[in-house]
């Protein structure tokens, strides 16, 4: 343990690793992981916000813990190590919101103990946590759960909205008196498909602006 | 024509690079072509002339959906008629009814559809083709009559955009777009879409006379049994309530006639598609099994978009398979999937749109099967000499 931390702690560098999943490193629309839940709890814009948080408290945490045990893992079981660390917190995260907000534990119903097995987590764990400090890696936690909690919000304000018509549960489009016109919501807004087109519109708008991200071929 | 022509050769240089329009050239581009042929000489190589370009291919698609759009229109006169105890209509009146019902939505469709392709061709800076046309005329056709003018512009920019345009525009779309917008209509707002209310003008607003059932022939079929059914004179004519174009085999039969001699459909694809849907549904009918599996095979043939399907919708060039056995192997298997969706399949009672769709998804995957065993057979052959 000769290695000092000189820098401090909101450095250039790691300001970059909270930034960029918002953006050019987002987990969804570039790195292409944690698309499974992403169209499953996007129907409505509350489970997905507390989905959102809930994914961010465990990726930052079991970062930073793995990241502070990674010297002495050894490489064969790290793999069951990593989901040990995961399955704990998920546990935990389940069991909170099955006592504080059950009505939306209810609503997510497998996915929250599913998140173990969103791909985000191993992902992050296996490409930056078993090679950098622990600090790092809780900001790059909570950095690529904030990027999945935004691809989230984005797609099901957009589900909601067209498929339910209401946002966070409030019913907009029956305040605005639309539903006199003719107007309907849209029931593929609420099934399956309709998130992967969702998402696949968001990563067109998001390479049509930034050139870099399209691969060469 | 003279005098058109003069005008729009003096106008061209405001068009051309560096004009004061150059953005709107393809539009130009567009008009001119659609007014007169091409006086684009080639300078290099030998080329093949040939009348047989894409314009001239769809003109002739149009002319074959005349026989089912007309007798659509009429269709629509005599339902309603039905529907509602109307007993003095003549069949002029019935027509026209008709045709004022089915104008708006064509209008729309060609509107919207072809608004997003103008705009597609400025900003790719391609020229404006004709993709369009037919898909245009296509969706109206497939459609309840009933469904509201919004809907079908929603459904028509999803399918040209999502389908289509993103792919890279026409010819290079994987899924039918007309298909694609009746199937995004069918998830999204399966009120208008489905059930016995829709396919008459009117009926879903007012209400019918007292045991009057506007239930397709299909619906009737899930629901009571095929005894319920029309007879099988009436599905073969088309007199049944339906989506505009698909009820009557005989216009599509015209149709498919046209498209036949000229050789702009395949008659690889309708033949085994057919034989498809024929060779399961016997299999059905001597094997037993529910109660649908019961409905004789022939009437797959002459119920629901069948052939509407067939002619118009499977044989469409781009999306189908390439290689001559793949369109063998594409069509039986297109057939096979509409049966087995309408008889195994509770929920949907029709199986054509969602068997096509399916298989457009396949096709490439059949074309490069194709082509791997024609490589594999022919390089044996080098090989053993």
């Amino acid at each position: 343990m000769e290695k000092v931390e000189k820098e401090p702690l909101l450095s250039a560098k790691n300001k970059k690793l909270l930034k960029n999943p918002l953006g050019i490193d987002n987990p969804i629309t570039v790195q292409v992981l944690g698309i499974c839940s992403a169209l499953a709890v996007t129907v409505k814009m509350k489970p997905a916000i507390v989905m959102a948080i809930s994914v961010t408290i465990v990726v930052a945490l079991s970062n930073m813990i793995i990241a502070s045990m990674r010297k002495s893992i050894p490489g064969r079981i790290r793999i069951i190590v990593q989901l040990v660390v995961i399955a704990t917190l998920v546990i935990i995260v389940d069991q909170f919101l099955k006592a504080f907000a059950f009505d939306v534990s209810k609503q997510l119903s497998v996915f929250v103990g599913l998140i173990i097995t969103n791909c985000i987590l191993m992902g992050r764990l296996e490409a930056f946590a078993m090679a950098n400090d622990p600090w790092p890696s809780f900001l790059d936690g909570i950095g690529n759960g904030a990027g999945y909690g935004m691809i989230l919000l984005i797609v099901s304000f957009f589900r909601e909205l067209l498929g339910s018509g209401s946002v966070f549960g409030y019913p907009v489009m029956e305040k605005l008196g639309f539903y006199n016109f003719g107007y309907e919501d849209n029931g593929m807004m609420i099934l399956p498909p309709m998130a992967l087109i969702t998402v696949g519109l968001i990563i067109w708008y998001q390479r049509s602006r930034n050139k870099s991200l399209i691969e060469n071929k | 024509m003279n005098f058109l022509l003069k005008k729009m050769k003096k106008i061209e240089p405001l068009f051309e690079k560096g004009g004061r329009f150059e953005k709107l050239h393809s539009v130009y581009d567009g008009f001119a072509t659609f007014l007169f042929v091409s006086d684009k000489v080639t300078t290099k190589g030998s080329h093949i002339r040939d009348y047989m370009d894409m314009k001239r291919t769809m003109t002739v698609v149009l002319i074959a959906l005349m026989p089912a759009l007309l007798f659509g229109c009429y269709n629509i006169g005599l339902q309603h008629t039905r529907a509602f105890g109307i007993n003095d209509w003549t069949l002029l009146q019935m027509f026209w009814f008709g045709f004022l019902k089915l104008l708006p939505m064509i209008i729309v469709s060609y509107l919207t559809g072809l608004g997003i392709e103008f705009i597609a061709a400025q900003i790719r800076g391609h020229e404006i083709n004709e993709g369009y046309l037919v898909t245009g005329m296509l969706i109206p056709l497939i459609m309840p009559i009933d469904v509201p003018l919004w809907m079908v512009a929603i459904s028509v920019a999803f399918a040209v955009i999502l389908g289509k345009e993103v792919f890279g525009g026409t010819g290079m779309n994987i899924l039918n777009p007309a298909l694609t917008a009746r199937a995004f209509l069918f998830f999204s707002y399966p009120g208008w879409m489905t059930g016995d209310k829709v396919w008459i003008e009117g009926l879903a607003k007012n209400g019918a006379l007292d045991g009057f059932s506007g239930a397709t022939p299909l619906a009737l079929a899930k629901l009571d049994g095929f005894a319920q059914m029309p007879s099988p004179m009436d599905m073969f004519i088309g007199t049944i309530p339906g989506s505009v174009g698909e009820t009557s085999t005989v216009a599509i039969l015209i149709g498919a006639f046209i498209l036949l001699v000229t050789g702009v459909g395949s008659w690889r694809i309708m033949l085994s598609m057919t034989l498809g849907a024929l060779g399961l549904g016997l299999l059905l009918n001597a094997t037993g099994g529910n109660e649908y599996t019961q409905i004789p095979a022939y009437y797959h043939l002459i119920m629901g978009g069948f052939a509407f399907g067939t002619v118009f919708m499977a044989t469409d060039p781009v999306t189908a398979a390439q290689t001559n056995t793949g369109k063998f192997i594409y069509g039986a298997l297109t057939g096979i999937m509409v049966v087995v969706i309408r008889v195994f399949n509770p929920a949907y009672p029709e199986g054509t749109m969602l068997a096509i769709l399916l298989m457009n998804v396949m096709a490439p995957l059949i074309d490069h099967y194709v082509v791997n065993a024609n490589i594999r057979r022919r390089l044996k052959r080098v090989r053993t000499a």
